[in-house]
């Protein structure tokens, strides 16, 4: 019988730990443990054997440290083999009569993928294709993915395992006490990932004790629609006289593992601590119990690396605000590359209230692909709201989804049978919820009838790829009414038709519908009310819209979905602060402008509502030389003369900066811009730290220089390129450590050979004069206002 | 066998969080400060994971038995002592994630939240220090990481493969020998069984007398 048939039927039962059991035979701290593999084989083949005498159905090959990181391909290869052939070796020396299987055993690779360490997500990906491929080519059951404390690294190795092998693959996490992931992901948000991609089960081992896991291993029976796997640790290992004991005996891990198997968990097993004993120990226990089947659950979830967004009662609010339609600023954004402007409009719409972002980067001029994938990439660097990857380019889709760190919503496929055979493979492959357009090749139904019919097609075709109902949300499309006035009813009909008939979700781009009327916030507040009333589960919707809002928390508390009223309350205070301030008599000039002690105070909103201001009587221009740049220059002269400390001095700068975006917008509608010299930055290879380098940024663009970012952990080639490209005149570089100094050195001797003109200026913790002389810098600066000088200097006032 | 520590929230030493930040506390930088802390307070976890090893000094090698290093300063670190602890701890990527995320929004924060961060894991690591003291009955020297004096940096190596760091407290090591999450240390303490002679302040036993950090204490 194969492992998934078998998986179908019965109580898995697992193997316990190996680790333990290896250091009490004499593995020294620090050796690698699948070395055992070639050198020990009868150690290992015993502890297998044990496992299988004990009850085990699966054991799991000694390769948790395996992988290309840590080995030479031929020794690999080498280890790969020896793990399958002790296994099988084992499999067949025990007598016990329950069904074997091996699984390939592979653990977190020891690095962790940006942007949070060094490691690509491509690369992991390749690395743990290595070894399961060498698994699968020595006979491997199974593959099991354990110990992941990182959804994004868990993403890899199931893509991995998915893209080279046909083999069931189990995932299995370490939750922290916190009942997090290290890098924070939830149980419910682990399970929209993993089952999106088709694991074959996911659950839980190490880290804590059985006890201590319980409520994790819950919270993913009430979301997972795929057998759970249940493996802790014996307890916490303590030192007793030296020596080191778990503190959860046999007996007491028996009982919380069969209470677990009562209620629905279906692989069991152990990790560190773990011995033969404690299996033993567990199928005594559970010997009466018969599997609980797993049933389908319905959630409609999307997920970021942090947590999950399930579609209900609660309406789920997709912010709309990054896309370039009808947004010049947004275009030149993206046209320059400046991946802050994008970033600021998420963490913006995150803090209005939204629950995901969508994210469109579609304009005719750019490598959609690459800029969507850049773009998500970044994204999810810094906010961690699931996002809605929303292109029409299929190329770009895919690229998002693959990097994507959780289980994205794709916007969008509608019923003709192009679309779908072009996003439904995606959806199938990389997990998703759709956003479907009840419309196809004969256009948009008049009717609501038409429209459900489309929504049933878009179903069942889904279906035949193998993707549950729960990953489409319909999006009947909201026309203008003021060409149709049966649009908006037609509309609502649909919305609650799909909900009743067909038992599925829905969205709304809301303002379509009052396109061509005046005070058009009414119509779509009162329109998102009455579809919220018809069933609707969500808007991609514009969150700085106040109508919106209100309309939002207002439902929430009259439905029974807001307790006492609490968000409702909340947001009243915001609806009541977005009023505008009056300016006071106090804001006269004594020490400046009003403008200029906001700067110099560090008040970033007052000082982006004072250029507003100023700009409907004054020139930008104006503005920028005689109230920003003096502002700027106080601060400036106070922090080089030692009154003004680090900290104020950026909050002035954020100052300076709001009221620069004002100027910026402005500008950007006329056609026009007004940048001094363009200013090329970038923290240097394998350096990932870049907080020194943002602040560096954040001053020039003060003062207006041009600054291209081109983030951490830049190769140097790529440093040079851009120089080249741009024929960029400054080069500012930072490094923080002394390992990553060596990657400066190479990319002043590439930029002195690539582009001979250009001025490099280094600086970071790191460094001294001594060492930037030595390396061939033209210029170390100490600080950031020591690099605004020097670009003054070399690009001139 | 590598052992495991958590820790809940210490007490924060704010004087030290506006030294990191280049600044004082003046009442602009207080307020967004205060902010931060509230911020941040979910965002941290506190663990440590270590390995007590028996240590003998000859000359200039420092043997642990599992691995070894050559480094005089080290070994003058570890004078009189017989027991070693090896430890690596982190206050988690929450912090790194909101860094990030405020370089983009404000930097100002993102230098208050990495001040922070150079505090929690400082304090964390002291905290660490006392416990080992206590729990051992001896006498703690002053903690001594890879990068320090004439100790190399790429001893950082062998230290994450002796104490499987990445496994036991989700710490990793990159290429050029950073780690992530960065408010991480690695360190070697020894224990003396008499009281050992301690530094009078914090930077004394450092080499590097330019810094820009040294001697506030």
């Amino acid at each position: 019988m194969n492992f998934s048939a078998y998986l179908q039927q019965n109580i898995v039962y697992l193997d316990g730990g190996t680790g333990t059991l290896l250091q009490a035979r004499g593995l020294r701290p620090g050796e690698h443990p699948e070395r055992w593999n070639v050198t020990h084989p009868d150690v290992i083949t015993e502890i297998h054997r044990a496992y299988y005498d004990a009850g085990s159905n699966v054991v799991c090959t000694n390769t948790f440290g395996a992988n290309a990181l840590k080995f030479s391909p031929d020794e690999l290869e080498e280890i790969v083999k020896a793990a399958l052939s002790n296994a099988k070796a084992a499999r067949n020396q025990s007598a016990a009569p329950q069904e074997k299987f091996i699984a390939l055993d592979i653990g977190p690779l020891g690095k962790l993928l940006k942007p949070l360490g060094d490691l690509d997500f491509e690369a992991a990906t390749d690395v743990f294709k290595a070894t399961v491929s060498l698994g699968v080519k020595y006979g491997a059951d199974l593959i099991y993915v354990e110990t992941m404390n990182d959804s994004y690294e868990a993403k890899a190795a199931l893509l991995a395992a998915k893209e080279c092998c046909d083999l069931p693959v189990i995932v299995s996490c370490a939750y922290g006490e916190d009942g997090k992931l290290m890098t924070g992901a939830s149980p419910a948000a682990m399970v929209a990932l993993l089952e999106g991609m088709g694991v074959a089960a996911l659950g839980v081992n190490c880290s804590l004790g059985p006890k201590q896991l319980r409520p994790i291993v819950r919270e993913l029976l009430r979301y997972a629609s795929v057998p759970v796997v249940f493996k802790p640790n014996a307890g916490l290992p303590e030192c007793v006289d030296g020596k080191t004991v778990f503190d959860v005996t046999p007996e007491e891990y028996a009982d919380v593992a069969a209470e677990l198997i009562a209620e629905g968990v279906r692989l069991a097993g152990g990790c560190c601590g773990t011995t033969p004993e404690y299996i033993r120990a567990v199928r005594e226990k559970a010997k009466q119990l018969v599997p609980i089947p797993v049933k389908q659950k319905n959630f409609t979830m999307v997920s970021s690396y942090t947590h999950a967004v399930a579609f209900g009662d609660t309406p789920v609010l997709i912010g709309e605000r990054i896309n370039p339609t009808g947004k010049k600023r947004f275009k030149q954004a993206l046209i320059e590359n400046d991946t802050d402007y994008i970033l600021s409009e998420g963490i913006a719409q995150q803090e209005k209230g939204v629950d995901v972002l969508d994210v469109n980067v579609g304009l005719p001029e750019i490598d959609e692909p690459t800029v969507l994938k850049n773009a998500v990439e970044a994204m999810q660097a810094v906010v961690d709201l699931p996002l809605q990857i929303d292109t029409s380019d299929l190329a770009a889709m895919e690229a998002a989804l693959r990097i994507y760190n959780g289980k994205a919503m794709i916007n969008s496929v509608n019923g003709k049978a192009e679309s779908m055979a072009a996003v439904f493979p995606l959806l199938k492959k990389y997990g998703g919820v759709a956003v479907a357009l009840t419309l196809d090749e004969n256009g948009i139904p008049k009717t609501a009838q038409g429209r459900v019919e489309i929504a049933k097609k878009i179903l069942s075709a889904a279906a035949a790829y193998g993707i549950d109902r729960k990953d489409i949300v319909f999006d009947p499309l909201a026309l203008t009414v003021s060409a149709d006035a049966a649009a908006a009813s037609v509309t609502l009909e649909t919305v609650r038709r799909i909900k009743d008939e067909l038992g599925a979700h829905t969205l709304l781009g809301i303002s379509n519908v009052s396109f061509g009327l005046p005070a058009r916030a009414a119509i779509n507040g009162t329109f998102f009310a009455l579809a919220l009333e018809n069933g609707l589960s969500a808007a991609i919707m514009n969150p700085y819209s106040a109508d919106m809002m209100k309309t939002y928390y207002a439902y929430k508390a009259l439905k029974g979905l807001d307790e006492n009223c609490a968000a409702y309350i909340a947001a009243a205070q915001i609806f009541a602060e977005t009023a505008p301030v009056p300016a006071r008599a106090a804001d006269t000039p004594e020490d400046g402008s009003a403008l200029q002690r906001a700067i110099v105070k560090g008040r970033r909103e007052k000082a982006a509502a004072l250029t507003k201001e100023r700009l409907a009587s004054a020139d930008p221009l104006e503005v920028v030389n005689n109230e920003i740049i003096p502002a700027l220059n106080t601060v400036g002269v106070g922090f080089e003369n030692k009154t003004v400390f680090l900290p104020q001095l950026l909050m002035s700068a954020e100052a300076a900066k709001s009221a620069f975006e004002v100027i910026k917008t402005a500008l950007a509608s006329k056609g026009t811009r007004a940048e001094k010299g363009l200013f090329v930055i970038a923290t240097v290879h394998g350096d990932i730290h870049d907080i020194g380098k943002n602040i560096v940024k954040l001053l020039l663009q003060n003062y207006g220089f041009r600054v291209v970012d081109l983030g951490k952990d830049v190769p140097p080639e790529t440093i040079v390129e851009t120089v080249k490209k741009m024929h960029a005149p400054l080069v500012g570089l930072s490094a923080l450590m002394t390992t990553t100094v060596p990657a400066m050195e190479e990319t002043i001797r590439l930029l002195r050979r690539g582009a001979p003109w250009c001025r490099i200026v280094v600086g970071g913790a790191v460094l001294t004069q001594e060492y930037a002389d030595a390396i061939g810098a033209d210029k170390y600066a100490r600080d950031a206002m020591e690099t605004v000088r020097y670009a003054e200097e070399i690009l001139g006032k | 066998m590598v052992l495991i520590k958590s820790y809940s929230a210490p007490p924060i030493n704010e004087r030290e969080v506006f030294r990191y930040a280049g600044g004082k506390d003046v009442a602009a930088v207080r307020e967004l400060f205060e902010g931060c802390k509230t911020e941040i307070a979910e965002s941290l976890s506190y663990k440590v994971c270590y390995l007590p090893l028996d240590v003998r000094v000859t000359d200039d090698f420092c043997d642990f038995g599992a691995f070894g290093v050559t480094s005089k300063h080290l070994a003058r670190n570890l004078e009189g002592c017989v027991k070693a602890v090896l430890f690596a701890a982190t206050v988690g990527v929450g912090i790194d994630r909101l860094i990030a995320k405020y370089s983009v929004q404000s930097p100002a924060k993102a230098l208050l939240f990495d001040a922070i961060g150079t505090e929690r894991i400082e304090t964390l690591c002291d905290l660490f220090c006392r416990d080992i003291e206590r729990e051992y009955q001896m006498s703690a020297k002053p903690r001594f990481s890879p990068g320090y004096g004439d100790l190399d940096i790429s001893v950082q190596t062998e230290l994450f493969s002796v104490l499987n760091c990445r496994k036991h407290i989700g710490l990793s090591i990159s290429d050029s020998l950073m780690m992530s999450p960065s408010k991480s240390v690695t360190a070697i303490v020894g224990l003396c069984e008499t009281a050992c002679k301690k530094p009078s302040r914090k930077c004394e036993a450092c080499g590097k007398t330019d810094c820009a950090f040294r001697g506030a204490l």
